[in-house]
């Protein structure tokens, strides 16, 4: 177990640093961007580009920019649309707002996602599981700028009952800021509603099948007890899992929701420096894109070990 | 006691007393009736039985026939882009002549006082289109003006925006002022109506005031039988050119149709004919315009071609790419497996906006933005493909007949694509089915982003028609609702009939949703 663990982990930041070195090479390929004629920076900003190794070969440019990165922290400053501030202070000043609004919606969107799906199983093949059956398929095809749009135009504008877009300001635990949070929370939460009753459904109606479901209702327990205690146990075994890998990527936060409802958070400030052209943010945020989608995934992979002791990890398929 | 009777019975039985059952005839089973199925058959009777894929299968039937029709029955291409008729709602003349409360080009506006419905009222009476559907709500507000009490009403009313347009001033050449009055002889169409100078009509500056009026407000001046009171230029000296077409039926005579504009005439025009004048036909918008004056109906069956022909491109390159791969990984296994699994592991982990964007600006200067596009597609999509026939080649490659074709001296390329593949081609169709959605999600959801943009080449994509909807989504919904709807109904459908596929090719897999 441990063996593997620390494999995983070597293969994740191998992939991590052959991710970061494509990206970079290609990002320095570009030609940086240009300054403003005139700009009384041009110094400046030319004295710190030949520092970072702009005209030396890219490999050796990846040096520098690694030892930046970890002797100093230094992830570069913003070239065009915070210009001149050190993109890891934005970066971490942009995390707040997406954290906020993906804990909300996880805390919302698990509990009503189990709850669905053990629903939907119990009542297999009953007009119940289709309907929740069907919204959860509709709900998984189609992205979710679609239902933010629904949800932006009848609950904020025909209804009125929220604002169009995120407040702006730090008070993140205000009462207005709640409200006017809850649009994106509920556009990123059906998705994430959508997977878990999936998920819940899928597994819960293969467990109630097996054959310890029908030992246990023979030695005497009600169909409650025995679907609490040992349905539901081993359906966790799958369900944890995803939990786990959900919290971790509320960092992420989600692109579109945060543009559309102008959330600050870090998914809106990659879509800006991607259409700014501001590469070393877009840098910044690739290499963290990059390391939470590894970290989700390892996570995801060792906590079934943990909790199921009967899978052993590491060994063949 | 009773054992010991019974057994003494039976074991005296005598010879004679035994029979045999089957002496002259041969003993065989009963031939099959039925005609034996074939796999793709079963498969076939199998996806039949299920509702939801079916209904999945007709719908995507539609859709394609929609994407496929609507470019050749629609009267506009996306190059047609009106100025004036932005963000406008589904109109057809015919049904809207019927009043039946579709098609009508209906919006709704909100606090109309006195004077701008007597605006509404001047814009029937002269074009001869009349704006107002339906006054909706009428509030009547008492106030205290002089000391005297004095009710103002306000409306609130529906209004066809195609007439509600009414006027423009439009400058045109001189050889354009005389194209018009000749067709407007030919089909009897008026285009061209008396001009009004501001200062007539105290300096107000819009096109649709041909009245006089008591202030700068618009409020008009009646005349004893309470109709407007005329207030066209009879300004000769001005006038642009000589005009000789149809005038207006109450026109004495004297008013003039255009005015002096350097080298040009400034005319006032009927936008509702003038169009037709222009396009050669009236507008006839079946889903409406969006905010570049397109025509939707024609927009998303453009905009879901492309998106269509491009997932299907990227499923069957990925499929073969992924099959090739696949198949060598799973036959081969050991050191090349690990290897070749490593490299697919690397660039499974690349978020794909970073490749879209990183081919954006590196490639598509190059070779244009739909190859870059579709290589972005490529890098990583294939993987999951691989994946599955890899598993499937496991399975299969240890199994007897593989031994059999190899002892009969069979090639590992023949033996790959001839034996062991063919087993795999459910999952391969399968993932096909799903592949597409996937790709068609991705591709819209970059070109809604703006951070790829296929307009140049494709005219307009679905995710570019929901970006256009979405900034004007209070006024106009319409325009973001078709073409999502289109999306979403396309994306469903898609999926309805992929999980049908996969249950139908393997039924094992039934009811696992992933």
């Amino acid at each position: 177990m441990g063996k593997y663990v620390i494999k995983r982990l070597i293969f994740m930041v191998f992939t991590l640093f052959i991710i970061t070195l494509m990206c970079f090479v290609l990002v320095r390929m570009l030609p940086p961007a240009e300054l403003p004629p005139g700009d009384p920076h041009t110094k400046i900003v030319e004295a710190r580009r030949e520092a970072l190794g702009y005209n030396k070969p890219y490999l050796e440019q990846f040096g520098i920019f690694l030892k930046n990165v970890f002797t100093k922290g230094d992830w570069g400053v913003s070239d065009v649309l915070y210009f001149g501030q050190d993109v890891f202070a934005i970066f971490v000043s942009k995390l707040p707002a997406t954290m906020i609004v993906n804990f909300y919606s996880i805390i919302l969107s698990i509990p009503i996602g189990i709850a669905l799906g053990i629903w939907a199983a119990l009542r297999k093949n009953t007009w119940v599981d289709d309907a929740i059956s069907t919204l959860t398929m509709a709900l998984i095809s189609v992205p979710s700028f679609v239902y933010a749009f629904l949800i932006q135009y009848f609950l904020a504008f025909k209804l009125g009952w929220f604002p169009f877009l995120m407040k702006e300001g730090t008070d993140w635990f205000s009462w207005p800021m709640f409200v006017s949070m809850i649009p994106a929370v509920l556009s990123l939460s059906l998705g994430v509603i959508a997977g878990f009753t999936r998920t819940t459904r899928a597994e819960l109606t293969e467990v109630l099948t097996s054959e310890f479901m029908l030992l246990a209702r023979t030695k005497g327990l009600t169909k409650v007890q025995a679907t609490v205690r040992h349905a539901l146990k081993n359906c966790m075994v799958v369900i944890v899992p995803s939990i786990f890998g959900e919290f971790i990527s509320i960092i992420g936060g989600s692109l579109i929701i945060e543009k559309l409802f102008s959330v600050p958070g870090v998914g809106q400030l990659y879509l800006n420096s991607i259409n700014g052209r501001d590469y070393p943010l877009f840098m910044l945020l690739t290499v963290f894109y990059t390391a939470i989608g590894l970290v989700a995934a390892i996570v995801v992979d060792i906590s079934y070990g943990f909790i199921d002791p009967r899978i052993r990890m590491g060994s063949k398929k | 006691m009773m054992n010991e009777a019974t057994k003494n019975v039976y074991e005296d039985i005598p010879k004679e007393m035994f029979e045999l059952a089957q002496q002259d005839e041969t003993l065989h089973d009963t031939k099959l009736e039925t005609k034996a199925r074939g796999y793709f058959a079963d498969a076939l009777v199998r996806f039949r039985k299920n509702r939801a894929s079916v209904i999945g299968a007709w719908i995507i039937f539609f859709l394609l026939l929609f994407s496929l029709l609507s470019p050749i029955l629609s009267q506009y291409t996306v190059r047609d882009q009106d100025k004036y008729y932005v963000n406008y709602p589904p109109y057809i003349r015919s049904i809207a002549d019927k009043k039946i409360g579709i098609f009508d080009g209906a919006a709704v506006h909100a606090s109309q006082n006195e004077a701008a419905m007597a605006q509404w009222k001047a814009v029937a009476i002269e074009t001869g289109y009349d704006p107002l559907l339906k006054i909706l709500e009428t509030t009547e507000t008492v106030s205290l003006y002089r000391g005297k009490e004095r009710i103002t009403k306000t409306y609130k009313i529906q209004t066809n925006k195609y007439y509600e347009q009414g006027m423009i001033f439009r400058v045109f050449s001189f050889q354009e002022f005389e194209d018009i009055q000749k067709w407007q002889d030919e089909t009897g169409i008026q285009v061209i109506y008396p001009f009004v100078e501001s200062k007539d009509i105290k300096d107000i500056t819009s096109a649709n005031v041909w009245y006089q009026v008591s202030d700068n407000k618009g409020t008009p001046k009646y005349d004893k039988e309470g109709n407007f009171i005329p207030a066209y230029s009879t300004n000769t000296a001005k006038e642009g050119a000589p005009y000789h077409s149809k005038r207006l039926e109450n026109d004495p005579g004297n008013w003039i149709y255009s005015m002096q504009k350097s080298g040009a005439v400034q005319c006032r025009v009927c936008y509702y004919n003038y169009y037709t004048y222009v396009n050669g036909h009236e507008p006839m918008y079946i889903m409406g315009t969006n905010s570049m004056g397109m025509d939707l109906f024609c927009a998303i069956g453009v905009g879901s071609r492309f998106s269509i022909i491009f997932a299907l491109l990227v499923s069957v390159i990925n499929l073969t790419i992924g099959a090739v791969y696949g198949a060598i990984q799973g036959y081969y296994g050991g050191a090349v497996d690990m290897i070749m699994d490593r490299i697919a592991d690397i660039l499974y982990e690349v978020p794909f906006i970073v490749v879209s964007t990183l081919f954006q600006l590196h490639l598509a200067p190059k070779v244009g933005v739909v190859p870059s596009f579709l290589f972005a597609f490529v890098l990583t999509g294939w993987i999951g493909m691989a994946a599955l026939v890899r598993k499937q080649f496991y399975r299969f490659k240890s199994q007897e007949f593989v031994m059999a074709a190899r002892t009969l001296g069979a090639s590992d390329w023949r033996l790959m694509f001839k034996h062991i593949f063919p087993n795999a081609i459910g999952t391969i169709i399968t993932s096909c089915a799903l592949t597409i959605p996937g790709v068609i999600r991705s591709e819209t959801t970059l070109t809604y982003l703006g951070i790829v943009n296929i307009a140049d080449f494709a005219g307009t994509s679905l995710g570019t028609l929901m970006s256009q909807g979405q900034t004007s989504m209070t006024s106009s919904p319409h325009a973001m609702f078709f073409p999502a709807m289109y999306f979403a109904l396309l994306l469903i459908a898609f999926n309805l009939f992929g999980n049908g596929l996969r249950d139908a090719f393997n039924p094992s897999l039934r009811g696992v949703d992933d």
